[in-house]
C-alpha cells in the first residue's frame, strides 16, 4: 500500500476536451447536462434585451427556458438511474485514484455496505461487476479525439459483489492555463447533482408560473423575470461544478441574484437595507470560503488542481495533513454559516423576506440557502476527516447545526410576520441538515434537503397566496379565519405544515427520522450504529421536532383560524405593488387564481410523496427494491471520492418517540391557541392572538425570555450596535489620533527633512558646482570670441589672402608629402 | 614639347591674378584679376589636354570660359549695386561684416 500511496498523488489532470463531443460511456443526457444551466442563462439575456417588447413582458422566455431545463433535468435523472445500475463501461486509468486506501479496511461499517449491496441485487441483472471491483478512477477515453469522459470512482461495494460501482460522470474543458496550472470548466454529474438539478428546475419552473400572477403589474416585472432566470442559471451552474473554483463563481452568482431580488422593491428603505444585509453578511462567510478553498487547493490539490473529485480522492487516501483539513473545514464552516443561515450568521435570512414571496420560496427556502449544505456534501471528505466525524460524539459542524435548529425554532414563536415564521423555520431545518452532515448522516442530510425544498416552497408560496389576498404578511393584524376564504390554499398549507412537522407518512417524517437515526444517539434502546454517539444532537433534534410542530400549529391558527382581523384598522404596509383586481380588499379576501394554486397543488403532492423515495431498510410489507432507493441512487457509497460512512439502522422505537414528540408539540400549541385563545375570543367577542395574561405577562422569567426572542438574541444589536458601533466610535477615534499624531508626525518630519536637504543641495551643488560649470563654459567662449573677432575684418581681400595662404600651405604640404 | 613654357606662362598669369585680387582696391580690377586666374587655369587645361592627346582638356577650358562669363555678369551686377548704394567701388571701404 505504501508504494501505491507514493504514486497516488491525487491530481486528476484531464487533458483539454470538447464538451460537445459524445462518447459511448455515459448517455447523452449525462454528458450534456451543461445545457441545463445554459438555457436559463440564454433566457436571461433574451429577457434583458427583448423582454420589454414581448407580449408577456419577458416571462415567456423564462418559463420556456426553465420548462425545457426541467424536462432535460428529468431525462438526465432517468439516465442517471440507468447509469447507476447498469454502467459497466471502462473506468479511467490514472495514478490519481487507487482504491486500496487504508480507510476501507479499518472501518467497521463494511457489513453495512455489504448489506446495501445485497438489497440492490434485484435491480441489476448482470452480475459482471466483479471485474470492476478494482479500484479505480479516471479514464481518458479515446485519446485520439479531443474528448474525454472522466469517469470516476469506483470499487464495487464491499466483498459482496453483485453491485455496480458508483461511477460519476465528469466532463471538463480547459478554460485557461496559467503558471502551469490548468483552470478547467466542467460538469460533474452524479446522484447529488442530478437531484439538485431536479429540485432547482422544478421549483424554479413553479415559481416562474406563480410569479406571473403574483407580481403581475409590477413596475419592474421584466427585470424580476430576468433575475429569476439568472438565478436559476447560476444555481444550476453551481451544482454542476466539477471544480472548487467554479463552485466559488456559482456561489457568488447566486449571492448577487439573491441581493438583487431581495432588493426588488428597493424604493423602500427596509428592503434595500435587507438586501445589503444579506449581501454583507454573506461577504463575511465568503472570506471563509476563499480561505478554505485556497487551503484545499494547496493542501489537497497539491497546488495543481482545483478538481473537486481529485481533492476528495486525495483526502480519502490520507495523503493530506490533518491540520490543513481542520483549517479548511473550519474556514468553509464560516461560508456554510453565512450562506445556509447557521446560527450566528443567520440574521440576514429572516430579513431577506423583504423580497417578493416567490423569491423567498425559490431562493431563501429551497435552493440558494442549501448551497452551503450542498457544498459540505460535495466536499464531504474535507469535513469527515477534518472534523473527525466518525467515531466521535461532538464536532463543530454538528453542534452549530444543533444549536441553529433549536434557537431558530424558538425565534419562530414570536414572529408576527408569516414569512418570518417560515424563514426561521427554514433556518431551523437548515440546522437539521448541517447537524446531519456533522454526525455523518450524509444521505439523511441530502434527503432532508430534497424533501424540505418541496414542503418549504409549498409553505412559502401558500403564505404568498394568503398575502396576495390580504395585502399584508402580518398574521396578527391582517389574517385570521382565512380558512373560509381560501380553502384550497388552506389545504395545501396544512399538507406542507404536516410534512414540515414530521408526521408520518408525509415527506418530512422520513427525512427527519433518518437524521435522528443517523445521530447514532439512540443507544438507550439498542443503539443504531451511526458514525458516532451523538446523543446531545439527538436530543436537540427531538426538541427541534417539538418546536417545529408547535410553531407551525401557531402559524396555522393565527393565519387560517379564528376570526378575520383584516378589517380592523387595516394597516396596509404591504410592500408589493400589484394593482390588479385583487386590490379590492375592502370586501373579504378571496381565493387566488389558478397560476398560484397549481404550483401549490403540485408541491403539496411532492410533499406527500417524496418521503417514500427513501423508505428505511427492513420495513415489513415493502419490497426490498423499494427501500433506500434515494440512498442507492444518490449516495456515492464506495466511490473513491466519498468517505466510508456508516449508516444507522432504523429503529421503530425512535420513529414512534419522534412522532410522539411532534404530536406533543402540536398538542401543546393546539391546546393554547385552538382551545384557550379561541375559546376566550369567542367568549369575549374580541380578536385575540394570545392570552391576555399568559406566562409572558405574569412570569418574570418568561417575560425576559420572550424579550430575548423578540430581540432575536440581540444579535443585530451585537452587529450594528457593538461591532459597527465600536468601529464607528472608539476605534475610529483611536485610529484618527494615531493618524494625526504618529503617522502624520512621521510624515511631517520626513517632509521637513526633505525640504532642508533640498535647500542645501540647491545652494551648494546646484548653484555652486553645476551653475559654475555652465557659466564657466560660457565665459570661455566669450573670451575666445573676443580675441578671434579681430581676424574678422569684413574686408574681402583679407579673407582672400587667408584663403590663398591656406592653399599655399596645403600645396606646400602636398609637395613635401610627394617628395617624401 | 612646349609644355614647360605653357605652364610657366600660366603660373605667371596666376600670380599676377592673385596679386591683383589681393592688392587692388578697385572692384573692377579685382574682377579682371579673377579672369586672369581663370585663364591661367584654362592654359593649363589646354596644355595638359594636348599633351595627353585628350580632348577633355579643351572641353573643360570651354566650360570654364562659359562659367567665367556668367561669373563676370554677376560680379559686375554686384559692383554696380555697390556703386549705387555707396557712390564708390573701393573694396577697402566695404567692411560692414567687420567683427
Amino acid at each position: 500500500m505504501n508504494s501505491l500511496l507514493a504514486t497516488a498523488l491525487p491530481f486528476v489532470t484531464e487533458g483539454p476536451s470538447e464538451v460537445s463531443s459524445v462518447t459511448n460511456d455515459a448517455s447523452w443526457f449525462l454528458e450534456n447536462a451543461w445545457i441545463i444551466p445554459l438555457l436559463p442563462a440564454v433566457s436571461f439575456l433574451l429577457i434583458l434585451f427583448f423582454g420589454k417588447r414581448m407580449p408577456k413582458k419577458g416571462a415567456e422566455f423564462g418559463i420556456a427556458a426553465v420548462g425545457i431545463a426541467f424536462v432535460l433535468a428529468v431525462l438526465t435523472g432517468f439516465s442517471w438511474l440507468d447509469h447507476r445500475d447498469n454502467f459497466d463501461g471502462p473506468l479511467a486509468e490514472s495514478p490519481s485514484v487507487t482504491a486500496d486506501d487504508g480507510h476501507h479496511d479499518d472501518d467497521a461499517d463494511h457489513s453495512d455496505d455489504a448489506d446495501h449491496s445485497d438489497d440492490a441485487d434485484h435491480s441489476d441483472e448482470a452480475d459482471h461487476s466483479d471485474e470492476e471491483a478494482l479500484g479505480v478512477a479516471v479514464i481518458d477515453q479515446d485519446g485520439t479525439s479531443s474528448s474525454d469522459t472522466v469517469v470516476l470512482t469506483v470499487e464495487a461495494e464491499g466483498e459482496g459483489g453483485g453491485e455496480h460501482a458508483y461511477v460519476a460522470v465528469q466532463k471538463s474543458t480547459q478554460w485557461l492555463q496559467s503558471g502551469g496550472i490548468e483552470f478547467n470548466a466542467g460538469i460533474l454529474v452524479d446522484g447529488l447533482s442530478v437531484m439538485m438539478l431536479f429540485v432547482v428546475t422544478l421549483i424554479s419552473l413553479l415559481v416562474h408560473i406563480y410569479s406571473t400572477d403574483y407580481v403581475s403589474g409590477d413596475r419592474r416585472y421584466t427585470h424580476y423575470f430576468a433575475f429569476l432566470s439568472l438565478f436559476t442559471a447560476s444555481m444550476l451552474f453551481f451544482v454542476l461544478s466539477d471544480n472548487i473554483l467554479q463552485m466559488i463563481v456559482g456561489w457568488e452568482l447566486v449571492g448577487v441574484c439573491s441581493f438583487a431580488l431581495i432588493g426588488h422593491w428597493w424604493e423602500e428603505k427596509p428592503n434595500s437595507d435587507a438586501a445589503l444585509k444579506a449581501f454583507l453578511t454573506n461577504r463575511v462567510g465568503d472570506v471563509g470560503l476563499l480561505v478554505g478553498m485556497i487551503t484545499l487547493f494547496f493542501a489537497a490539490g497539491g497546488g495543481q488542481t482545483f478538481d473537486t473529485l481529485a481533492i476528495n480522492n486525495a483526502i480519502n487516501q490520507g495523503t493530506v495533513g490533518h491540520t490543513a483539513l481542520v483549517v479548511a473545514a473550519a474556514a468553509l464552516m464560516a461560508a456554510v454559516m453565512s450562506k445556509s443561515g447557521q446560527f450566528i450568521l443567520h440574521t440576514w435570512l429572516p430579513d431577506a423576506m423583504a423580497g417578493p414571496t416567490p423569491v423567498s420560496a425559490l431562493i431563501h427556502a429551497a435552493t440558494m440557502v442549501v448551497a452551503g449544505i450542498y457544498m459540505v456534501a460535495r466536499l464531504y471528505p474535507v469535513f469527515f476527516e477534518g472534523m473527525q466525524i466518525g467515531g466521535s460524539s461532538i464536532n463543530l459542524l454538528s453542534t452549530v447545526g444543533a444549536i441553529t435548529l433549536v434557537f431558530a425554532g424558538l425565534l419562530a414563536f414570536v414572529q408576527t410576520d408569516i414569512k418570518k415564521v417560515l424563514a426561521y423555520s427554514t433556518v431551523s431545518q437548515l440546522g437539521y441538515m448541517a447537524m446531519a452532515l456533522g454526525v455523518g448522516a450524509w444521505t439523511a442530510a441530502v434527503f432532508h434537503l430534497f424533501t424540505h425544498a418541496f414542503f418549504k416552497a409549498n409553505l412559502f408560496l401558500g403564505s404568498g397566496s394568503v398575502a396576495h389576498a390580504v395585502h399584508s404578511f402580518d398574521m396578527k393584524k391582517s389574517m385570521g379565519g382565512m380558512k373560509k376564504f381560501m380553502p384550497r390554499t388552506y389545504i395545501t398549507f396544512i399538507i406542507g405544515s404536516i410534512a414540515l412537522a414530521g408526521l408520518p407518512p408525509l415527506a418530512g417524517f422520513w427525512s427527519k427520522d433518518e437524521i435522528l437515526v443517523g445521530t447514532g444517539g439512540w443507544g438507550l434502546f439498542g443503539g443504531t450504529g451511526g458514525n458516532g454517539a451523538y446523543t446531545f444532537h439527538l436530543l436537540m433534534g427531538m426538541v427541534g421536532a417539538a418546536l417545529t410542530a408547535a410553531y407551525m400549529t401557531r402559524c396555522i391558527y393565527l393565519t387560517f383560524h379564528g376570526e378575520y382581523r383584516g378589517n380592523d384598522a387595516h394597516d396596509d404596509d404591504h410592500a408589493h405593488a400589484d394593482d390588479d383586481d385583487a386590490h379590492a380588499h375592502h370586501g373579504d379576501p378571496h381565493e387566488s387564481g389558478p397560476r398560484i394554486l397549481w404550483p401549490l397543488y403540485i408541491l403539496s403532492g411532492f410533499s406527500i410523496l417524496v418521503g417514500f423515495l427513501n423508505l428505511p431498510k427492513g420495513l415489513t410489507g415493502v419490497p426490498d427494491s423499494w427501500q433506500l432507493r434515494f440512498e442507492h441512487f444518490i449516495e456515492p457509497a464506495g466511490a473513491s471520492y466519498f468517505p466510508a460512512i456508516a449508516h444507522g439502522a432504523p429503529s421503530w422505537s425512535l420513529a414512534i418517540v419522534s412522532t410522539a414528540i411532534a404530536l406533543a408539540g402540536i398538542g401543546g400549541a393546539y391546546w393554547y391557541y385552538f382551545v384557550k385563545v379561541d375559546g376566550l375570543a369567542k367568549q369575549t367577542g374580541q380578536h385575540l392572538t394570545e392570552l391576555p395574561n399568559g406566562f409572558v405577562t405574569t412570569n418574570k422569567l418568561a417575560r425576559t425570555g420572550h424579550k430575548v426572542l423578540v430581540e432575536k438574541y440581540y444579535l443585530d444589536h451585537l452587529y450594528t450596535g457593538v461591532i459597527a458601533g465600536f468601529t464607528k466610535g472608539p476605534l475610529a477615534r483611536a485610529t484618527y489620533w494615531v493618524n494625526q499624531n504618529i503617522i502624520d508626525g512621521f510624515i511631517n518630519t520626513t517632509g521637513e527633512t526633505a525640504v532642508k536637504v533640498g535647500r542645501g543641495v540647491y545652494d551648494k551643488i546646484d548653484q555652486g558646482v553645476i551653475e559654475g560649470v555652465v557659466n564657466g563654459s560660457g565665459k570661455v567662449s566669450d573670451a575666445t570670441g573676443e580675441e578671434l573677432r579681430h581676424i574678422n575684418t569684413g574686408k574681402v581681400q583679407n579673407y582672400a589672402a587667408i584663403l590663398f595662404a591656406g592653399a599655399a600651405v596645403l600645396a606646400g604640404a602636398f609637395i613635401i608629402a610627394l617628395a617624401l | 614639347m612646349l609644355l614647360n613654357q605653357f605652364l610657366l606662362l600660366a603660373a605667371a598669369l596666376f600670380c599676377i591674378g592673385v596679386y591683383g585680387v589681393l592688392v587692388r582696391k578697385n572692384a573692377i580690377l579685382v574682377l579682371m584679376s579673377v579672369e586672369l586666374i581663370l585663364n591661367a587655369v584654362n592654359i593649363n587645361l589646354v596644355a595638359f589636354g594636348s599633351l595627353t592627346d585628350d580632348v577633355g582638356g579643351e572641353v573643360f577650358a570651354l566650360f570654364t570660359i562659359a562659367v567665367a562669363a556668367a561669373e563676370v555678369g554677376i560680379g559686375l551686377a554686384i559692383v554696380l549695386l555697390m556703386y549705387r548704394n555707396r557712390r564708390s567701388i573701393d573694396l577697402s571701404e566695404a567692411d560692414l561684416m567687420k567683427g
